[in-house]
């Protein structure tokens, strides 16, 4: 039996139309934009000012507080401006816009094709590394990952877990990663074991990538404490703390972190970017993104710079179809609907996505039938149907009370509501307000 | 791009269900009972399904548009379910006019009278059903013998249902093993015997089940623990005085347990919404449907328990929860 987390959880259409496309190196945008805040947490200070010449790779601008992250220039040339512009969560924030020209690199990034094995830094210059390469969980979380890596006081990693799950269906960057890149997968996963000072890693992929759980377990054998575990599909295996309980059967504890249960969670795409850091000196300015949709002409796997516009890459994968009526950055069941195609990828991008009209709308809601499906799909053991109630009669410490606050937003629930209510947009709404109580009564 | 794209939060996809799916779901699984009952019943059945159905949706359609004067719904197949239900719940012979009541009283007190489907706290058949037995006694326990299209409608030869058989029996004294006119395990099963129309064979309502755990309409707990109570219950009264309470088997084979169990205490908006809390729930009905065999008034009770446990619902729901992530820290530290 393939391992799998116990509770709840669904399993839409996988539509994984873009597993088979070797992932291609997208063309320079003309303007870059790149976003100040890509990660959790404050946005970064830019350090460059308009018509400074920067160079790829080039720090231009620097975390700002302990939770934050360091932004590097994905493009060369000379800053335009620095202006707000719409980012993929629909508001306009700083950016700096860099117009490019050529393609010049700062000269200390190798940018050899040899894999370099040998790992020659000690932990703390493992973690100094990913801190000062800007890198961010690339799994769309975006938390800073060199915090993730500096346990604090008190507590022991024992386990690291390489999330390959790719549970979103459509998206398939992990997956041609893992395809493309393993070797530095594993030796990123072996950097950031060595950081955490753990012996044991784990690399979950879910079942419907046998090429890349066999490609994997081939390299695997020549590191030591590194197995790959098959998992069975199910959505949203991909969260830390389903990946956890799937993996290792543990179980965060409502309002725990992973390292309370010793488990540390990093994305492979995380993985890969760890090792392009310490071994290559290159910080993160690309990642790759998967443009996809069941009416995109060539369902794609680009790399892409950081900054380059959405419209951009859906050209390179044959244009917007006609029939588009929706575009979200990300996947189907987590992912943001744009505003507009001027938004530009930023680290957390994983995927643009392009509905037809048709699956584009939402059905008309109807009245809860009682029928506990979203209750017995719920990932978290929690009863949406009772928190979308208790947000809309605005009795919040009765949704404290029935842990609105653990719901990991996964969207489950209103998959499977025959219904068809917004149970989630309520549930946002509450876990906010709720969220807010919390923070006025610890202060 | 010129064109408006759609922008709302996530998911951007939903899932195959319905609500009108799930309904047409469980008709679709009422059929092979449905065919069972015209095959033992003949026209009566066809009759007395034809009027239920016609009335509840009628009833559904005028209600909403005249008196509540919202937009009719009748196309989510709820009301079609409700008269389904109700016909499975009377006597094949029983007069079109008393249908006709109990379908106003299904729709009209047991579900438009609450707010509509979903508001409901009880079974709206089982309250159309109820209120049938309340106000026309006669008719709703003279059952007709099945013969087929020989039962005929209006003169259909009718006779009692085997629960009311041993239990009048025992009231009188006899023995069970004595009893005449008791059918064998295998002819209740197939359903050859006299009954509601729906709750005669068990392996037609036993196949709809099966098709609804298929198309995952409804979960195995409510039935499962429903029947085996039931079994559990009255196969220690039995082992204790065999010839004064009836075997299991004929306990769980009659009297519309399976068609209780199966189709009526699984009503989603009258149960509760997890596992847990469906197992107290089915638990109960079990307890009082024996409880008011061997003791009350009435051969058989699983009605009677539905509605009753239809009542705590909303305290199961409230006291049961179900076990949040991370409540049992396993193997963590
Ligand atoms: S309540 Fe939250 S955690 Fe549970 S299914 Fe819905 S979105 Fe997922
Ligand atoms: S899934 Fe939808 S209809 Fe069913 S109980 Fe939950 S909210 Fe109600």
């Amino acid at each position: 039996m393939l391992k799998t987390f116990k509770k709840g959880g669904v399993h839409p259409a996988e539509n994984k139309l873009s597993a088979h496309a070797p992932i291609v190196t997208a063309e320079l945008p003309k303007v870059a934009i790149i976003p100040m805040g890509q990660h959790i947490g404050a946005p970064a200070s830019p350090l460059v000012q308009k018509g400074d010449e920067v160079k790829v790779g080039q720090l231009i601008a620097q975390s700002s507080g302990f939770v934050s992250a360091n932004i590097h220039a994905s493009v060369s040339g000379k800053v335009l401006k620095i202006d707000n512009a719409m980012d993929a969560s629909g508001f306009s924030r700083q950016a700096v816009h860099i117009t490019v020209d050529g393609d010049e690199w700062i000269d200390i990034i190798d940018r050899s094709p040899e894999i370099v094995k040998e790992i020659k830094a000690t932990p703390e210059e493992i973690i100094k590394k990913v801190q000062e390469a800007g890198i961010v969980g690339l799994g769309g979380a975006t938390f800073p990952s060199h915090i993730k890596l500096s346990v604090p006081p008190g507590k022991k990693a024992e386990v690291l877990l390489i999330n390959g799950v790719e549970c979103e269906p459509y998206l398939t960057a992990d997956h041609r990663l893992m395809l493309e890149k393993g070797e530095e997968v594993l030796i990123g996963t072996k950097l950031l074991m060595m950081a955490l000072g753990v012996t044991k890693a784990y690399v979950g992929i879910e079942n419907n990538k046998p090429d890349a759980i066999g490609h994997l377990r081939d390299i695997a054998a020549a590191y030591d404490g590194i197995d790959i575990v098959p998992l069975k599909v199910k959505y949203p295996q991909g969260g830390e703390k389903q990946l956890i309980k799937a993996v290792i059967n543990r179980e965060v504890p409502s309002g725990a972190l992973p390292i309370d249960v010793g488990a540390v969670v990093h994305n492979v795409g995380t993985a890969f970017a760890v090792y392009e850091a310490v071994q290559k000196n290159k910080p993160l300015f690309e990642r790759v993104v998967t443009v996809t949709g069941k009416s995109v002409k060539n369902p794609s796997n680009f790399l892409v710079r950081i900054g380059t516009p959405t419209s951009q890459l859906i050209e390179a994968a044959g244009g917007v179809p006609e029939d588009t009526g929706k575009i979200v950055s990300g996947g189907p069941m987590m992912g943001k609907a744009l505003k507009s195609l001027d938004v530009p990828i930023a680290k957390g991008s994983s995927g643009v996505l392009l509905f037809q009209d048709a699956e584009a709308g939402r059905r008309p809601v109807e009245p809860c039938i009682r029928c506990g499906k979203c209750v017995s799909v719920c990932p978290m053991g929690l009863e949406p149907y009772l928190l979308m109630t208790y947000s809309d009669k605005k009795m919040w410490e009765e949704a404290e009370h029935e842990r609105t606050m653990d719901c990991i937003e996964c969207g489950s629930c209103m998959y499977t509501c025959p219904a068809d209510r917004p149970l989630l947009d309520y549930i946002r709404l509450g876990k906010s307000t709720v969220g807010n109580i919390i923070r006025t009564r610890k202060q | 791009m010129d064109r408006l794209l759609h922008v709302a939060p996530s998911p951007h996809i939903a899932g195959e269900y319905s609500v009108k799916k799930i309904m047409f779901g469980v008709i679709l699984a009422l059929l092979p009972a449905f065919a069972t009952s015209i095959y033992y019943f003949g026209m009566g059945a066809l009759i007395v399904t034809l009027t239920a159905i016609i009335s509840c949706v009628a009833f559904e359609y005028l209600i909403q548009k005249f008196i509540l004067k919202t937009t009719p719904k009748i196309s989510d197949g709820s009301a079609i379910l409700t008269g389904l239900l109700l016909a499975f719940n009377v006597p094949s012979n029983l007069p079109i006019g008393i249908i006709i009541i109990g379908a106003l009283v299904s729709i009209g007190i047991g579900k438009l009278s609450f707010g509509g489907l979903g508001q409901n706290p009880f079974n709206p058949a089982l309250v159309g059903r109820v209120f049938l037995l309340i106000s026309f006694p006669v008719q709703m326990t003279s059952w007709p013998v099945p013969k087929g299209f020989a039962t005929g409608y209006a003169d259909a030869i009718t006779g009692a249902t085997p629960l009311a058989l041993v239990k009048e029996g025992v009231g009188n004294g006899e023995k069970i093993s004595e009893m005449i006119g008791i059918p064998q395990h295998m002819e209740l099963f197939y359903g050859h015997m006299g009954g509601s129309m729906g709750e005669v064979s068990a392996i037609a309502l036993l196949l709809g089940f099966a098709f609804m755990l298929y198309r995952k309409i409804i979960t195995w707990h409510i039935p499962v623990f429903l029947i085996g109570t039931i079994f559990a219950f009255t196969g220690i009264l039995n082992l204790t005085n065999p010839e004064k309470f009836a075997d299991p088997l004929f306990h769980i084979l009659t009297g519309g347990v399976m068609l209780g169990a199966i189709f009526m205490a699984t009503d989603m908006v009258t149960s509760p919404m997890n596992p847990k809390g469906m197992a107290v729930f089915a638990i109960g009905i079990g307890i009082i449907t024996v409880l008011i065999r061997i003791f009350g008034a009435y051969p058989e009770g699983i009605s009677f328990a539905i509605l009753i446990m239809n009542a705590f619902v909303p305290i199961i729901n409230r006291y049961i929860k179900p076990k949040r992530f991370g409540e049992e820290v396993k193997n963590g530290k």
